[in-house]
């Protein structure tokens, strides 16, 4: 009777504990919209963001955006044989990769990469008191530190995203239309046609922006919520990239049940 | 001591999950004096160091830095007051992404509107005064211990401060890079017309620096002087600490049970 109470007692912390987490993190968002006025005044500050956590990230996504694509293709191609329908290829890949592969694994990706990265970064500052030294001189830690490297992601996410999605489609193309010989014509005007801009593309647009903001807001406070010591930057960094994976998917089920209706 | 007094401390407590840490603090720092305050580790003098810079709020008392009541500043305040300050972190705590040179402007193309030039000489006339002009293109991982100390201290008079803390400026130095902390805190001290405060537990050097000195045990005011008051003096805190005894008031050893109760358990009591 006693064991049971003492681990209810335990579920009980547990949910508390995640549940004031959550709070702060939400705090922690007002916070570093309110302090966000120097990342766009001072826009080298962003800048240098944009380049550590986008553009040292576009090989490994202009790499897996291919393979992605040349899978898709192979894939692709194999269904599409058995009903007769190969020029359909442009179209599939084209609406695989804008609608979901592209946003959700180049968001996977950049979780990886840049939000570890700056989880990393922010927690070791936080271990060296270099943000203590930064507050005690009076310059904001969260404006000068969280806030820039917080938009610097929001930046990154859709243009890495798009850039991902435009690999893919290079790859299907390679394999389809290279190496197997689906029709060249066929296969970009099937994909003009079968391809909304607004429905489509503009959907999975607003798909990598949400998942930049949630993946950047998980990077930047578990950064700075980290325990200071090497064992709680290392823990940080597996819950930003844990954490990251599943508000990604979760995110994606929640934004393409309110975005696509079906066709009819 | 003069009566005009920077830092004036009046029954600080402060407490931590419900246990606590200074419990009934009083001090009165004169502007323009070394003071250091010492005590082991634990004991809660950085916890006092961080309530006069306003970054722990005290849950009691008061903490008056001039005319103003630090205790209870706004943030905004705050960041006003601390534009004033310099502090000296234990390791230094240097921006490890940017140059000497950069850490050093940090403060100052934050805080002023100075040309880049302008930036350039202070910045410069800083890193002269801690002798490591040379040095400016360095990373801060290319520096020795001393040497990021001083580089630290020249970051935390970059703005002139009226007031400097010193957070172990000795902790982890050599014996000459000690002395050479030592001296440039004084001078710096002296040139600035500053008044610095500086929590240490090495008190041979603390003896030759500074003005006045408090002892800080458990939350408390154990002992103060004068550098020469401290070296006569017969309380026997003091003794201990200034001889390195292990016997004293001071514990030595972490609370525990008997050694009969521990090795024998309920043997010892059967």
């Amino acid at each position: 009777m006693a064991e049971s109470v003492s681990s209810i007692r335990k579920l009980g912390h547990v949910v508390v504990d995640r549940i004031w987490r959550l709070g702060f993190a939400a705090r922690f968002l007002v916070a570093v919209l309110r302090y966000s006025g120097p990342s766009f005044r001072r826009l080298p500050l962003t800048l240098r963001e944009i380049y550590f956590s986008g553009v040292l990230s576009l090989l490994i996504i202009i790499v897996s955006g291919l393979f992605v694509g040349l899978v898709l293709g192979l894939q692709g191609y194999e269904t599409l044989q058995r009903y007769g329908s190969t020029e359909a290829l442009g179209v599939l890949v084209a609406l695989s990769l804008t609608r979901e592969l592209g946003p959700v694994v180049a968001a996977l990706l950049f979780a990886s990469r840049a939000g570890s990265s700056v989880t990393a970064e922010i927690g070791l500052m936080k271990a060296t008191e270099q943000l203590k030294a930064m507050d005690i001189m009076a310059v904001n830690p969260i404006a000068r530190v969280v806030a820039p490297r917080f938009w610097g992601g929001v930046v990154s996410m859709p243009l890495l995203a798009a850039l991902f999605s435009a690999m893919g489609v290079l790859g299907g193309w390679l394999i389809g239309v290279v190496f197997i010989g689906v029709d060249d014509g066929a296969f970009w005007s099937q994909m003009q046609s079968g391809v909304d801009f607004r429905y489509d593309v503009w959907n999975g647009v607003i798909k990598s922006f949400v998942f930049g903001i949630a993946v950047s807001l998980i990077a930047v406070f578990e950064g700075y919520d980290s325990v200071p010591t090497a064992e709680g930057v290392s823990r940080a960094i597996t819950r930003t990239v844990v954490t990251s994976a599943l508000a990604i998917l979760a995110l994606d089920f929640v934004l393409t049940s309110f975005m696509f209706r079906g066709t009819s | 001591m003069s009566e005009d007094i920077l830092v004036d401390i009046q029954d600080l407590h402060f407490s931590y999950d419900g246990r606590p840490v200074l419990a009934g603090i009083n001090m009165k720092i004169p502007r323009g004096s070394v003071v250091a305050i010492m005590g082991g580790s634990g004991c809660g003098k950085t916890t006092l160091l961080r309530c006069i810079g306003g970054q722990l709020r005290p849950t009691g008392g008061m903490v008056r830095l001039g005319d103003q009541r630090v205790s209870e500043m706004s943030h905004a305040e705050l960041y006003g007051l601390r534009r004033k300050m310099g502090m000296l972190f234990q390791f230094g705590a240097l921006f490890t992404d940017m140059t000497v040179f950069d850490n050093v402007a940090f403060p100052l193309r934050e805080h002023t509107d100075l040309s880049e030039e302008m930036i350039r000489d202070l910045v410069l006339m800083k890193l002269e005064a801690v002798g490591l002009r040379g040095a400016h293109a360095l990373m801060p991982a290319e520096l020795s211990g001393g040497m990021a100390r001083r580089v630290a201290l020249a970051r935390a008079v970059a703005l002139d401060p009226m007031l400097v803390m010193y957070d172990e400026p000795f902790a982890g130095l050599d014996p000459i890079a000690l002395g050479v902390i030592g001296q440039l805190i004084r001078k710096l001290n002296d040139a600035l017309g500053a008044t610095s405060i500086m929590v240490t537990h090495d008190v041979h050097e603390s003896l030759m620096i500074v003005d006045y000195i408090y002892f800080v045990s458990q939350g408390r005011i154990v002992a103060e002087g004068t550098p020469d008051e401290i070296r006569g003096s017969t309380d026997p805190f003091v003794h201990q600490f200034v001889h390195a005894e292990v016997e004293g008031p001071v514990r030595f050893d972490y609370p525990a049970p008997t050694i009969v109760r521990e090795f024998l358990g309920s043997r010892a009591h059967g």
